[in-house]
């Protein structure tokens, strides 16, 4: 599964070519950082997307830009596709690998080479954990905003690739608005630098299509991140609420308040249980839906804000709200809410998670239909989402012991997907698209989108050689593009002659 | 220097758009008289005239109120100004999930408008009178208030542009989170309309502030002024921006804008007026040339960046270089301005450019008399840009004939 049909016209003999790019890591690396054995080549096979596995042709893990950019050029040179891959947490499959091709390993180059608290910035080599930037800067006063649940191993390369988001990105942004530079190996094997160090270095913005391209693009080797200044004061709050209509309204009644929130999480009745067995998190008893709101700023800013969210979510049907009043009683509520998924593992043998987007005023005209699909099919949907920007992660349970539940699931998860588009949403929020949701693509754009997000993909990777086959269901052939320099002289265009 | 254009292409021209004039006094472009003007009324006219374009090998600028129309370089040729002035409308405004729709041609303050009746607004400057949407997203034009909520390219979430082929696309969408497909609108902002037309724009609001206070901090020199700049960025005041006014000499100024909930207002201002010292002056006016360009007409008009701890040597240098400066200190991006003397503006430029790069920026002339742009040439204009290779490669891919805007962008592009 997820390995597109290749043209053999196109890749005469890719045992040869793979066994020569084997050849070059080998001149490259240590013995143990090149991986042909199969046993071991199997502990690549799938990414966080546990579903679809390809065992790979080939397993690198270089330790510079250098040994990226070697065997790149390798791959290159005998048209042998490659996959890059951070931690390997990746929940849409963006990183599997190719039977044929070479993964590219990046958890050895996991150096913080610089915290600069006077610019505000670090730079971290792409197998660096998210976690550990913020660890890094905290001494200083700083941080790192973006914060995926799964920060604790997921990787800065991974995060570029995906453009990760996380709880706090409502007021915070996702990756792309958080990276400044990034040294690039492109898929022709060269090195090369996008952006500056300060903002708006001149030209396209090459750095902000590589952000989250999934690695179809290249491979980043090290980036320049901007460290936020961890704010004054944090009030983290938990609202149980009877209903997630309740949830939804008080989320409303805030967002027209003017407030802008770090985050508003939403979990319902069945991931407040799946919770509660797995981390004993005490969420309010018999909530049908609770809300994880935290407020962030300048102290008295956030007094005041604090005070209206209190009001509003009074107004809109809370039963208890329970504040934080230290740092590991903030722990403790987010625990419940970023173990939320493993969690649902104790109240369902398989799950799918799935990752759409809707507006947020679509919120309870979805979750009603939700429930609706759910009761119609006898398949469980626990949901946990990100309420502030309408980005969903419904848990849909089942049994795969249980003959066609697995067919079950995933038709209700892709119904879901359905009524994602329907609402004029996306069919991912931060998880990608990968092989997952490929298919997917031509419901949210047509021909003529696609096909000029494809000229991207031509200008970088002509040959389709950087994790092809992710992303888009049908690949453009990159052909020669006519008419190139018609009227302008080369002299001309390089600014050493003028024709006025 | 007029284009002239056979019969048979301004006849096409004329059947793709009910609008179309012959380039006049007025529509020059940076100079270059343009042959023909349309102004299209829908995104199918728009769609009709680029087909129409490529078809007939017309050079095509897009304009919108033509504000910045002369920044960057000179094009090479404009055969047909595709103007989307009267495609001016705010498509759709949900207050509920903070985002506005607009076509191209809608002037920033008109959304500001609409968008102001929910009490939101796009946390983008008007720093040109009249600058219209398009513009804004092909220079990613910003003002002091990029500090705390970035540029057009961080507010944009979704984008329609009309390619040099005429094809309509669209990426991103009207959800602020969605990471399906290519972020095309990246490549778009800052573009200087060598990519494509942009056509309408989905953006992400804001909540509009209670209450605003400005906190302003006389400053004498360099030193002094980045030293107040660093005070405010490294507290945990949270300042909507944080601008420096140095633009006459022994008359600087750090001026600090606060913005939030009506009753934390004044607390928060005196917060700040603390870290600044004694001197500091607090008013619920924004101060003069807030958010204003330093330069006049006819002068050279540069863009700088770096770092912050670079801030004092690019001030230091800007002012024995006789270059007035302006702008986002806290974020590391500054406008020069300097008079039309070419021989000046080239050692400035130069001198410029070696401390911003120094720092880990850059210097862009983004506008001056034709003379200075002329001499300076693409790489003096718009400095060393890193990946140009890649870059050429993804706009032979948009612009395989490079007819939109040549010559305007980087590398001569």
């Amino acid at each position: 599964m997820g390995e597109p049909a290749r043209d053999p016209a196109r890749v005469p003999r890719p045992a040869e070519g793979l066994a020569a790019v084997a050849h070059r890591a080998q001149e490259l690396l240590p013995p143990e950082s090149v991986i042909a054995d199969h046993t071991r080549l199997r502990t690549y096979e799938c990414d966080g997307l546990a579903h679809y596995r390809v065992t790979p042709g080939l397993v690198v893990l270089p330790d510079d830009a250098h040994q990226v950019a070697e065997i790149v050029r390798a791959c290159a040179a005998h048209q042998i596709p490659y996959v890059a891959r951070g931690s390997g947490t990746g929940l849409s499959g963006g990183a599997l690998p190719h039977a044929d091709g070479v993964l590219i390993v990046t958890s050895r180059m996991r150096t913080i080479r610089e915290v600069r608290r006077a610019d505000q910035r670090a730079v971290v080599e792409p197998g660096v954990v998210n976690l550990d930037v913020t660890k890094a800067a905290t001494p200083d006063g700083y941080y790192y905003a973006p914060d995926p649940s799964s920060q604790l191993i997921c990787s800065i390369g991974g995060n570029l690739a995906e453009n990760a988001g996380g709880a706090h990105c409502l007021k915070y942004g996702f990756t792309t608005n958080h990276v400044l530079a990034a040294e690039f190996v492109t898929p022709q094997g060269e090195v090369v630098e996008l952006g500056t160090d300060a903002p708006d270095a001149p030209g396209y913005d090459l750095l902000g299509a590589v952000i989250g391209s999934e690695g179809t693009l290249g491979i980043v080797t090290s980036a320049t991140v901007r460290l936020t200044r961890l704010p004054e004061e944090v009030r983290t709050v938990l609202v149980g609420f009877e209903s997630t209509d309740q949830a939804g309204a008080a989320t409303s009644a805030i967002i027209a308040a003017g407030i802008v929130p770090a985050a508003i999480e939403m979990m319902d009745a069945l991931a407040i249980a799946a919770a509660e067995e797995a981390v004993h998190c005490n969420y309010p008893e018999g909530a049908g839906a609770v809300l994880v709101i935290e407020l962030d700023g300048a102290a008295i800013e956030v007094e005041q804000e604090y005070a209206e969210v209190e009001r509003l979510c009074r107004e809109n049907g809370s039963f208890e709200q329970r504040l934080a009043t230290d740092p590991v009683e903030r722990a403790l509520i987010w625990k419940g809410r970023k173990s939320a998924f493993a969690a649902v593992g104790r109240i369902s043998p398989d799950y799918i998670v799935q990752d759409g987007v809707i507006p947020r005023t679509a919120l309870p005209e979805v979750l009603r239909e939700m429930t609706r699909l759910s009761e119609e099919s006898g398949v469980r949907v626990a949901n946990v989402f990100h309420a502030g920007d309408g980005n969903l992660h419904p848990l849909v349970l089942f049994d795969d012991s249980v003959e066609g539940a697995g067919e079950a699931a995933e038709k209700v998860s892709g119904a879901i997907l359905d009524l994602c588009i329907e609402h004029g949403g996306s069919i991912t929020g931060e998880h990608g698209v990968g092989v997952d949701k490929s298919k997917y693509m031509t419901r949210m754009y047509d021909d003529d989108d696609l096909d000029t997000m494809q000229m991207v993909r031509c200008a970088f990777d002509p040959a389709n050689i950087s994790n092809p086959g992710k992303v888009f269901p049908t690949p453009r052939l990159c052909g020669e593009v006519p008419g190139r320099h018609k009227d302008t002289h080369p002299l001309q265009e390089a600014g050493l002659a003028e024709v006025f | 220097m007029r284009s002239t254009l056979e019969r048979t292409a301004r006849d096409a021209v004329s059947a793709a758009c009910e609008d179309v004039v012959p380039g006049g006094e007025d529509d020059l472009v940076d100079g270059v008289a343009p042959g023909l003007v349309a102004r299209p009324a829908s995104t199918e006219q728009v769609s009709a005239l680029l087909r129409t374009a490529a078809e007939h090998g017309l050079t095509v600028t897009p304009r919108g109120r033509a504000t910045k129309l002369s920044w960057g370089l000179r094009p090479r040729s404009v055969d047909l100004v595709v103007d989307v002035s009267a495609m001016d409308r705010v498509l759709d405004h949900q207050a509920g999930d903070l985002i506005v729709e607009t076509q191209a041609g809608a002037r920033l303050s008109d959304v500001q408008r609409v968008v102001a009746e929910g009490r939101q607004r796009l946390a983008v400057d008007e720093t040109m009178i009249g600058a219209t949407i398009g513009g804004t997203v092909a220079t990613n034009a910003s003002g002091p208030r990029r500090l705390a909520a970035g540029t057009a390219r961080d507010l944009l979430i979704g984008i329609t542009v009309v390619r040099a082929d005429g094809v309509v696309a669209k990426a991103g969408g009207r959800v602020v989170k969605n990471v399906a497909g290519y972020d095309l609108g990246k490549l778009v902002v800052g573009s200087f309309g060598t990519l494509g037309v942009v056509v309408e724009a989905i953006f992400r609001l804001h909540p509009l502030a209670e209450v605003q206070r400005w906190v302003s901090m006389p400053v004498s020199t360099a030193a002094e002024a980045a030293e107040a700049v660093h005070a405010v960025v490294h507290s945990q005041a949270v300042p909507a921006a944080v601008e420096v006014e140095w633009s006459a000499p022994g008359d600087g100024a750090v001026q600090v804008l606060l913005e939030g909930r009506a009753d934390a207002g004044d607390g928060r201002a005196a917060t700040v007026a603390e870290l600044l010292g004694a001197a500091s002056v607090t008013s619920e006016e924004a101060p003069t040339g807030w958010a204003a360009y330093p330069w006049e007409q006819g002068e050279t008009a540069l863009k700088l960046t770096c770092v912050l701890s670079g801030l004092s040597d690019v001030l230091e240098v800007a002012r024995d270089a006789e270059v007035r400066v302006r702008g986002s200190g806290g974020a590391g991006v500054l406008y020069g301005a300097l008079g039309s003397d070419a021989v000046t503006t080239t050692a400035a430029v130069t001198r410029l450019r070696e401390v911003c790069g120094r720092h880990g920026g850059t210097v862009v002339v983004l506008d001056g008399p034709a003379e200075v742009k002329r001499d300076l040439g693409p790489e003096g204009v718009w400095g060393p840009v890193p990946a140009l290779d890649l870059m050429r490669r993804v706009k032979d891919q948009f612009d395989p004939d490079h007819r939109l805007s040549p010559g305007r962008f980087v590398g001569g592009m």
